[in-house]
């Protein structure tokens, strides 16, 4: 099992590289060159070039890049053009308040699907089947950003029970366990939660009704066990497809939470994304993708491993 | 093995090839139970109205869908002269809903065709050749595998600065790899086939293998898969626009629209909130008829 960890984690090795090049390309396929984004367009000349020197924007490429990757690996980022602060500093900041963003809205998607799933999957009536159908259709349709517009409209405008924006009261930038900043993450999980939510539970149907239909099931039935125990084997057997499914949209909703953290002005890495990209703070840009990106492996491999240990089933070359 | 996107909507369907190869005889069934399923056809004919609408706007006797009016901002629904009311700049709604869909459509659409083309070439390449081929094409989309695909989307065309043309090239690249890796796998399938190594050692020539035998089975179950793709694609644009990284104003898009009529959700919630029934529409539309189409084809989801 260790052994299967630590080949998958040194085959993860090239594919950092590749994503480091991805991620330094970033700043190159601006348009200009990167200078050109913090100075005046009037600036002399011998000013640009000075500062292409101190950033070293005037060597070819390949030496850029591997300069770049060498303080990049020991935990530097660089330093926002917006701001001045250290990029790492704005990341790691913004990076926990997506982190709890995401972590309430896949506790509640996942627990929901889990059930509506389950249900749909066991139900003698069409009705519960067809309506969880439904449910997980809209989930996969409906444009996130807009529903959490029209939730805003609904829940802030019309009946002023939640707070429209932020993460807590007044100029909150940080997140604490009050009520107050708990107020504040009603809309934005919900609005997050719906994508997993349609994807997970279609998932998680479609599952249990194969695992159903496997011949255990009719064993453990003739020998007289029980509608509950049978489904803790249903469970147990369905358990390894759905986990994939649910590390992947963990990992997305960390990714695709942009949207949302922009309609509530959310202070976290979306956001951070979102205002660097119209400040052109390159920096920011390439510091909180390389982040984001880096989880997202880190997960990817988590959820791979775990699957493995649920499942052994599971050979894997 | 069950493949799995990055997508932001979708789980990818295990994807299996139709092991008879492709005759008329199977479109023709294809196209019979397609004309069997009422909610597929319900869908086809809704797009139908949306994209003809779209094209034929200009004769449709609306509003001209840029012209502003400071007196006439924000009016309701049902107002005399603008059924769907009036945006933040007095423009006529039901013609900017109308000529929106043009560039929402087309920006959902033309990304997906794109990847289709490339990443299908790509992992039919990579399928039918194995070998190093094999490995130098799957590890470089495993690259793009790494970055969730919102994100991959926004930093691209957050990094080339707004505009149309960078957002269609941000999503086409969102797009290739998960329509690659599933092409790749099917490809794969399909080459340990024996009526792959029959066609062989009757002296087929390889060109010949890949048109008739390869191709014939891998495009149902890879248009199934890039068709599921457009509602995502539909979205993820919209979103980019939303953003501001898409379509530049004045220009009438459902993303867009959305954005600039934020501002307005206090004063008139309902036309705010008009933009994104059409983009839910639309993408209800594909996914019910990506549905449709896989079970109509038999590729097993």
């Amino acid at each position: 099992m260790l052994l299967y960890a630590l080949r998958r984690l040194i085959y993860l090795v090239p594919v950092a590289f590749g994503v480091s090049l991805l991620v330094f390309a970033l700043v190159h396929l601006a348009p200009g060159d990167p200078i050109s984004a913090i100075v005046p367009p009037d600036a002399p000349k011998e000013v640009v070039d000075k500062l292409k020197e101190y950033y070293g924007f005037d060597k070819p490429l390949p030496v850029q890049y591997f300069r770049w990757l060498a303080v990049t690996l020991t935990g530097d980022l660089g330093t926002s053009i917006g701001t001045g602060r250290p990029v790492a500093t704005e990341v790691a900041s913004a990076f926990g308040n997506t982190i709890i963003l995401a972590i309430s809205a896949t506790l509640l998607a996942f627990s929901l699907a889990i059930i509506l799933g389950t249900a749909a999957a066991y139900a003698k009536s069409r009705i519960v089947d067809r309506l969880v159908t439904l449910i997980s259709l809209v989930g996969v349709s409906v444009p996130h950003f807009w529903l959490a517009i029209v939730l805003v409209i609904i829940f802030a405008v019309e009946l002023g029970a939640l707070p429209p924006m932020g993460i807590g009261p007044e100029n909150s930038t940080g997140w604490r366990l009050d009520r107050a900043h708990l107020a504040h993450m009603v809309l934005p999980t919900i609005a997050l939660s719906v994508i997993p939510l349609g994807v997970v539970t279609r998932t998680v149907r479609s599952t249990i009704k194969e695992t159903l239909s496997m011949e255990f099931v009719t064993a453990l039935q003739a020998k007289g066990m029980s509608d509950g125990q049978i489904l803790r084997h249903v469970l147990k057997n369905a358990a390894p497809t759905c986990l994939a499914v649910m590390g992947l949209q963990a990992g997305n909703l960390i990714g695709g939470s942009i949207l949302i953290e922009t309609v509530f002005a959310w202070p976290g890495t979306g956001f951070l994304l979102n205002s660097a990209i119209f400040r052109r703070d390159l920096p920011i840009l390439q510091g909180t993708t390389l982040v984001l990106a880096f989880f997202f492996m880190m997960l990817n491999l988590t959820v791979d491993v775990i699957q493995t240990m649920v499942d052994p089933r599971i050979k894997r070359n | 093995m069950t493949i799995q996107t990055p997508s932001l909507e979708l789980g990818t369907p295990l994807v299996q090839p139709i092991a008879v190869a492709a005759g008329r005889g199977y479109w023709q069934s294809v196209g019979r139970r397609l004309r069997r399923d009422p909610v597929t056809l319900i869908c086809a004919a809704v797009l139908i109205l949306l994209v003809l609408s779209a094209l034929a706007a200009p004769w449709l006797g609306l509003a001209d869908p840029y012209k502003t009016s400071m007196i006439r901002r924000l009016y309701p629904l049902g107002s005399p002269g603008h059924l769907l009311g009036t945006d933040e700049l007095g423009r006529d709604m039901l013609a900017r809903l109308i000529y929106g869909g043009r560039l929402s459509l087309f920006m959902g659409v033309t990304p997906v065709a794109c990847a289709l083309l490339i990443g299908g070439l790509l992992g039919i390449t990579a399928g039918f050749l194995g070998g190093r081929v094999n490995m130098l094409i799957m590890r470089i989309m495993d690259v793009f595998y790494a970055f969730p695909s919102v994100l991959l989307a926004i930093s691209l065309s957050g990094a080339m600065g707004a505009g149309a043309e960078n957002t269609l090239l941000a999503l086409t690249l969102v797009f290739i790899p998960p329509v690659c890796r599933v092409s790749e796998s099917v490809t794969t399938q399909v080459r340990g086939f024996d009526f792959v190594d029959a066609a062989r050692a009757s002296g087929a020539a390889t060109f010949t293998i890949v048109r008739v035998h390869v191709l014939g089975n891998v495009l149902g179950p890879i248009l199934v898969y890039a068709t599921s793709l457009i509602s995502v694609a539909i979205i993820l644009a919209a979103g980019l626009s939303f953003l501001g990284l898409g379509v530049k104003p004045p220009e009438p898009e459902w993303g867009l629209m959305l954005n600039t009529l934020r501002q307005a959700i206090y004063v008139n919630p309902v036309l705010a909130a008009l933009p994104g029934v059409m983009i839910f529409i639309t993408s209800i539309c594909f996914n019910l008829m990506s549905d449709g189409l896989r079970a109509a084809m038999d590729v097993k989801a």
